[in-house]
């Protein structure tokens, strides 16, 4: 790769051209290092050698069986069923926290009424806390309310994701700031309610924070440990797929299920990552408005 | 109508409303929303009385109960005692967290009532001014049309309130009176429990106890691990994508994308990996071995400073893309006319970035920085799956690379010391808050919103 730069480059001083090369090796070095932990993945994720003892960076022979163990060997720990626990919770919560960061970041952006100040502010203090400082607390109040037990736990879980989601309205508001006022004011004068102008005005402009807003809540039940791990305790049918990789690294799971962990967290990591590569454009426009408005 | 209203925003006041208000106004105290039936506006009127009715009545039949066993917290112990058939049963002791949460709940009932109550009183006042001077009232239709017009905040914002309500500010505060009681596995507390005043706070400040050695420790840690995470992701990401972005690197997204990819993996799978390869029989160690470069194993998660340098460096794997990935677009709104007056001056690329790009970006990204220390302050994923706080002393509940979230999990999940966990939790909100006081009171765009403009 580094040849064709160097002859392609050949007007540019000598000095020039052997920087040119070095800043190219020196990328293309950072790049290894930081892909190297994937391509570790993948191999043990295809490795026929048990364990998690390895002695060579290439595994000596190669099979398909983990993928094949990972997705059929459901007695101990059983990965389709997290993978559908995972599926149904991060549907419901894009939905549900979709609908609320919109509607709070438009409302904050949009309209001026008295709490919209003290809304912010609130939201910046309760930021400061630690997240999951509640997280003991939340599970009292589902347990009160009797969700803490069996297929509840999915419900429990939904409200935990997104019940909150009304307070991250910080990019989406940025994006909604950049959007011409005067498009508004058009359409009041000639008649249009603000409900018509957040669903027929301002959302049709909007694509792409709505398309990021839905990706980020999809992903959030994918990639949280935490509080899942707090509100599933040892009911281990409810478990989610980061719940369910995580104890397959346990002492008691680990020597014979480490390289179902890497096919497990290849499986889960390819969606995740297709998903974030293609929106990575509209979170780094996101960013740009935020810190700009 | 709205537009009246703002004429005279404060006359309308909850005491000019009672001092001032007619026979219809001053019934509303007691009969709640009957300011609001007697002229014209029934169905909200009703609505309002229904509320007043369902409060008494949870008041009657919950409510007092739950307020009056707040100060003492329960006292009954499970005691196993002989019916009337002539069998030891169990009866029902008092468990000192469900009163404690119902009482917390039942006063922000309390509260919600009273703003009900201003808010109607108000409202009935409203109504006798607008009557008075023959302006028009809404009826019910009119007012449900307002909720998708001039008041769509109220049918938008309700439910995200209430979810931040229940799930947020309720369990906060819930939380936060855990932090003076003694609630916690020590001397067997998790039941039956008391207040206690400040005695955690003290346990906790105090130096010499052996909590507060651990918390002074930890909270040093947590600040140099912060300064670390942030400043150096900041700088080395921003350093990175300015190389990425000259004009003479090829293949831009080429390298973008192989750095993208390694945040687009989940972090928890990215750091359980790095967990399983940095242990002592792991894949670095062992391939180093065999390569001969090392004689015994390197215990970089096993001893306190390898530990800390290993886990700083481990979080610029994770950072430097990130940052990489918001900079880009900040980087190119640096206005061009500033690189090329530096250039025409002579100045080469290091004292451009030092004198343009960082002061720029320090200052456009002010914000951005905050977030993101205070973020690594509450950094849970990357210690508690890369090293899980450990090593740990014996006797210790800290470990040498627990940061004050990730010991509040484990003395709150782990170790059930509820009480202590909260009090920690309470000294991380006020380190944040101070931290993101001073620096944003200090930072450039704070102090001259207009510089770079």
């Amino acid at each position: 790769m580094e040849d064709r730069i160097t002859f392609k480059k050949n007007k540019a001083p000598l000095g020039k051209r052997i920087g040119n090369l070095l800043v190219h090796i020196f990328l293309a070095a950072l790049a290894c290092l930081w892909l190297l932990p994937i391509l570790w993945i993948i191999l043990t994720s295809l490795r026929g050698e048990q364990g998690s003892y390895v002695s060579t960076f290439f595994p000596k022979t190669y099979t398909l069986g983990n993928y094949v163990k990972l997705l059929t060997d459901t007695s101990i720990l059983n990965f389709p069923k997290m993978f559908m626990n995972t599926l149904i919770i991060a549907i419901f919560t894009c939905i549900i926290s979709t609908f609320f960061v919109l509607s709070v970041s438009y409302c904050l952006s949009r309209m001026r009424f008295k709490m919209r100040k003290p809304y912010m502010n609130m939201a910046m203090i309760l930021g400061l806390f630690p997240g999951f400082m509640s997280m003991v607390a939340v599970y009292y109040i589902l347990k009160a309310i009797g969700l803490s037990e069996g297929t509840m736990i999915r419900v429990a879980l939904i409200l935990v994701y997104s019940a909150c989601a009304g307070m991250g309205f910080q990019i989406a508001k940025g994006f909604f700031d950049t959007i011409p006022k005067s498009i508004d004011e058009a359409a009041i004068i000639d008649g249009a309610t603000q409900w018509q102008v957040f669903t027929k005005i301002t959302m049709p402009l909007s694509k792409p924070i709505i398309v990021y807003t839905i990706l980020t809540s999809f992903m959030g039940p994918w990639v949280d440990f935490i509080f899942a791990k707090v509100i599933c305790r040892a009911n281990a049918d409810q478990y989610t797929v980061a719940i369910g990789l995580w104890s397959m690294l346990q002492k008691e799971y680990i020597h014979s299920w480490y390289t179902c962990f890497a096919a497990g967290a290849v499986l889960v990591s390819i969606p995740i990552a297709t998903l974030f590569i293609f929106m990575q454009k509209y979170y780094v426009d996101g960013m740009a408005g935020a810190v700009k408005g | 109508m709205a537009k009246n209203f703002k004429k005279q925003p404060d006359a309308i006041s909850l005491g000019r409303a009672i001092a001032e208000g007619d026979i219809k106004v001053k019934l509303s105290m007691v009969i709640m929303g009957f300011g609001c039936m007697a002229r014209k506006q029934i169905g909200k009127g009703l609505l309002i009385l229904l509320f007043e009715i369902s409060f008494i009545y949870f008041m009657v039949s919950n409510g007092l109960y739950n307020l009056s066993m707040l100060p003492s917290l329960g006292w009954r112990k499970q005691e196993k005692v002989l019916n009337s058939a002539g069998f030891y049963e169990y009866q029902q002791g008092d468990n000192s967290v469900i009163l404690l949460l119902y009482g917390v709940a039942t006063l922000f009932i309390v509260a919600a009532f009273i703003l009900l109550w201003i808010i109607q009183m108000k409202l009935a006042y409203k109504l006798q001014v607008r009557e008075e001077t023959s302006l028009h009232i809404n009826s019910l239709k009119e007012d449900i049309k307002s909720l998708f017009d001039k008041n769509l905040h109220m049918t938008l914002m309700t439910f995200p309130c209430l979810g931040i309500l229940f799930f947020n500010i309720v369990p906060l505060v819930f939380m936060i009176t855990m932090a003076f009681t003694n609630y916690s596995k020590e001397d067997d507390h998790l039941i039956l429990f008391d207040w206690n005043g400040l005695v955690n706070f003290g346990r906790v400040l105090n130096i010499r106890g052996n909590i507060g050695k651990q918390f002074w420790s930890v909270l040093l840690w947590t600040v140099i691990w912060a300064v670390f995470a942030t400043f150096l992701n900041y700088i080395m990401g921003m350093i990175l994508a300015l190389i990425i972005n000259r004009k003479n690197t090829h293949f831009k997204s080429f390298w973008r994308f192989c750095f993208v990819l390694s945040i687009a993996v989940p972090q928890f799978v990215s750091l359980l990996i790095m967990h399983t390869m940095l242990q002592q029989q792991g894949a670095i160690n062992v391939i180093l071995q065999n390569m001969g470069l090392i004689s015994s194993p390197l215990p970089f998660l096993q001893d306190p400073i390898w530990a800390r340098v290993t886990i700083i460096i481990i979080n610029l794997w994770v950072g430097i893309p990130y940052t990489m990935l918001q900079v880009t677009g900040i980087l190119q709104n640096i206005p061009g006319e500033l690189y090329e007056a530096a250039k025409m001056d002579g100045a080469g690329v290091f004292t451009i970035f030092r004198k343009i790009t960082l002061p720029y970006m320090l200052f456009v990204t002010a914000p951005y920085l905050i977030t993101s220390f205070t973020g690594n302050i509450n950094n849970f994923n990357v210690i508690y799956l890369l090293s899980g706080g450990g090593p740990t002393y014996v006797g210790d509940t800290a470990g040498q690379t627990d940061l004050l979230v990730t010991w509040l999990y484990k003395l709150t999940i782990e170790k059930q010391y509820y009480n202590i966990g909260a009090v920690i939790g309470i000294m991380t909100f006020i380190v944040l808050s101070i931290t993101a006081l001073v620096t944003y009171r200090n930072s450039a765009s704070y102090k001259n919103e207009e510089a770079f403009m």
